[in-house]
């Protein structure tokens, strides 16, 4: 563990960072490299049904991140993670851990601990037995390895159960004592894998800020692996997104959201309006979009992306609005769907695209249209931008 | 009390009638074919012996006391019985020594079993099994045939020229051990791949993870998992192997006897049923201590699960 000093400092960059940007441009942390992958490819099998997990995949973790892993299942999140925590071996490429390949080495070789799906908690120990069992391993004396699990039962807020088998504790508690443990050896990195798709949903979120403080208290770089693109939105330092046994896109959540690399990160982060067109003049990463019904719409273009031809847009819900007069787009409404916080409404456009627009409800009305309405979409300032397929 | 709870009062008892009524047929079994004949051979074992076997309606403890100590024919004072004791130890160290075979050959096959999928599992428990469809007394002899001088074994080295002699395994204390670990494996590695099919393998992960080298996983992790595994195939094993009578007399040569082959002398040749019998209750009295320490044992902090 860091100091205290150290962790606070870490805490306070973090915070500026984040007041910054706010939501515009990230600053490059000038933190030391906590993990690099180089190259790494996995199969499993041989010849011709080998089957491809990863496909040289690249990615550099930085010291002290939150770091998420987000893909649907099979897209290889879990097999890179494996990589690192040493349960398998690459068949091509490096894994770095503060600049020393660490690929060859077996699991107990490596300082790095795991958070598992499972818990994988050991039934025949108790609480604080299970919390202990790594330093243990390590040969810490006895003394320090008793102060280490009642620190590390204060910081899960789990005194109370220290002498309870894993078998007699909830859910909840099981996975703050897997937590424990895998933090008491302090690893350098801390690998979770889906380690709250377990819990029930209210459990979940108390999990996430759980375990978001343990990661600034703590100051360990935390690897997270989770096919859920909000809790990887709401926890993420930075996210890569993986698709295919590949890493599609790395950046920070609202890089993610607000600047997706490719049609599947759009797809599977939120939700996103797809309008093919036509591009006009490039100017100043500026264009203006012919869609198929004849409509102007003015669009961004990533940075140094120089396209030709048909494009697609994508414009998020919540960047358009319902007008009953003029808009962007011209169409009809299909269907109201209600959220509590906002309701969904589907506009069949004139050119048969459909287009999603959320709306913020406010207090004792609804959205003032009904299904059937002529209805105008107005798209937000920068709400557009071509995609790079 | 509600009606509620009263209906199901009644019917928890009905339902506790059934089962006595449906455990009938085993217990008048037990009654009959074990507990029975074990209660005639205690009463035998109190009574003196006739002249051409069988037992004289009269009480004595000379077949208790036989057991234990002899009474020398010259002067008449008391001594151990060396020659009873003896075969006691031997057996027990039989017994020992073939638990111990069989757990250091059983423990690997069994979580080599435990840890292959479930389909090739079924294949290797089957295989595993293969062995009781065939009579005891023709596998000892089957095994016979092997290790003899000019045995199966001997020919195959001997023609590829790793030995220039035949090796006498045959009637030697390793022609025993071979046997009893081969007869009595399946009931050790059975239970052993009961108690390991039912970890998950993944805390076997947990414990690499933590730092825990491959002997640190199987010393802190497995055998605590598998210890019920491990008790109960110990039992299993160690109880026949006392007194185990076939293997030691068909491939030891009967040169060494055992308790199973001298309670068989007492009731044939030797013409004594109440020593027969004697033995056969002290036979039964060790059996049950190791039970005893099997019950205090798997009682007494086993993994929740087991």
């Amino acid at each position: 563990m860091p100091s205290a000093a150290g962790c606070d400092d870490n805490q306070r960059s973090r915070q500026k960072e984040r007041d910054v940007f706010s939501g515009v441009i990230v600053p490059e942390k000038p933190d030391r490299n906590a993990i690099e992958v180089r190259g790494v490819s996995k199969r499993f099998g041989i010849g011709e049904n080998a089957f491809k997990a990863l496909d040289n995949v690249s990615v550099t973790i930085r010291e002290n991140e939150f770091f998420t892993l987000l893909g649907p299942s099979g897209c290889g999140k879990t097999t890179l993670l494996r990589l690192i925590a040493g349960f398998d071996f690459p068949t091509e490429g490096q894994i770095m851990l503060h600049g020393q390949d660490i690929a060859p080495l077996p699991p107990f070789k490596r300082p790095v601990n795991t958070v598992f799906q499972s818990y994988a908690l050991f039934p025949h120990m108790t609480v604080g037995q299970n919390i202990g069992f790594g330093l243990e391993m390590l040969g810490k004396p006895k003394a320090e390895v008793k102060a280490r699990v009642d620190q590390m039962l204060r910081l899960v807020r789990m005194e109370a159960l220290k002498d309870r088998r894993t078998s007699q504790i909830s859910g909840g508690q099981q996975q703050r004592v897997a937590l424990a443990r895998a933090l008491a050896p302090s690893p350098k990195v801390l690998l979770l894998d889906e380690p709250l798709s377990a819990l029930d949903y209210k459990l979940r979120k108390e999990m996430q800020s759980e375990l978001k403080r343990l990661q600034t208290e703590t100051g360990i770089t935390f690897i997270f692996v989770t096919h859920d693109q909000e809790e990887a939105l709401t926890m993420s330092d930075r996210i890569a997104v993986m698709s295919a046994g590949k890493i599609l896109q790395v950046g920070a959540p609202w890089e993610i959201y607000d600047r997706p690399a490719d049609r599947f990160v759009a797809d599977f982060i939120g939700e996103t309006n797809f309008l093919p067109g036509t591009l006009g003049a490039i100017e100043n990463g500026r264009t203006t979009v012919t869609l198929s019904s004849g409509a102007m719409l003015p669009a961004t273009l990533a940075e140094g992306y120089v396209p030709n031809g048909p494009a697609t847009i994508v414009v998020r819900p919540e960047h358009a609005r319902a007008i009953r007069e003029g808009g962007d787009l011209r169409g009809q409404v299909e269907n109201i769907v209600y959220f509590g916080t906002d309701t969904h409404i589907h506009v069949r456009l004139d050119d048969r695209n459909l287009f999603t627009v959320r709306q913020q409800n406010s207090r004792s009305r609804d959205c003032g249209f009904v299904v059937g309405d002529a209805v105008g979409v107005a798209i937000a300032p920068d709400g557009a931008q071509v995609l790079k397929d | 009390m509600s009606a509620a709870s009263e209906a199901e009062t009644r019917f928890e008892r009905e339902d506790t009638r059934r089962r006595w009524l449906l455990s009938t047929p085993a217990l008048l079994i037990i009654l009959v074919a074990a507990v029975g004949p074990l209660l005639v051979v205690l009463l035998y074992s109190f009574l003196a012996p006739g002249s051409y076997g069988d037992v004289r309606w009269q009480f004595s403890s000379d077949a208790w006391f036989n057991v234990f100590l002899e009474r020398d024919i010259f002067d008449d004072t008391l001594a151990p019985a060396w020659a009873h004791l003896s075969i006691f130890w031997r057996s027990m160290k039989l017994a020992f020594i073939t638990t111990l075979l069989t757990l250091v050959f059983g423990f690997p096959t069994a979580y080599f079993i435990a840890t292959r999928d479930e389909r090739t599992r079924e294949i290797w428990l089957f295989l595993i099994t293969i062995p009781f469809w065939t009579n005891l007394l023709i596998r000892t002899f089957a095994l016979q045939e092997v290790i003899r001088q000019e045995g199966l074994l001997n020919t195959l080295l001997l023609k590829l020229g790793l030995i220039s002699q035949p090796i006498p395994m045959l009637f030697t204390d390793f022609a025993i051990g071979l046997g009893m670990t081969y007869v009595y494996l399946p009931l050790m590695v059975l239970p052993l791949y009961a108690s390991m099919e039912r970890i998950d393998f993944r805390i076997v992960e947990a414990g690499y993870d933590l730092y825990a080298s491959r002997f640190g996983v199987l010393r802190r992790i497995i055998v605590p998992l598998v210890k019920p595994g491990i008790i109960a195939g110990s039992i299993l094993v160690f109880i026949p192997s006392l007194g185990a009578y076939v293997t030691p007399r068909v491939l030891g040569g009967g040169k060494s006897m055992m308790l199973g082959n001298l309670i068989e002398l007492q009731f044939g040749q030797g013409r004594n049923w109440p020593l027969g019998a004697a033995l056969s209750i002290a036979l039964m009295a060790i059996v049950m201590i190791a039970l005893l320490f099997y019950v205090r044992n798997a009682s007494r902090g086993g993994p929740t699960h087991g």
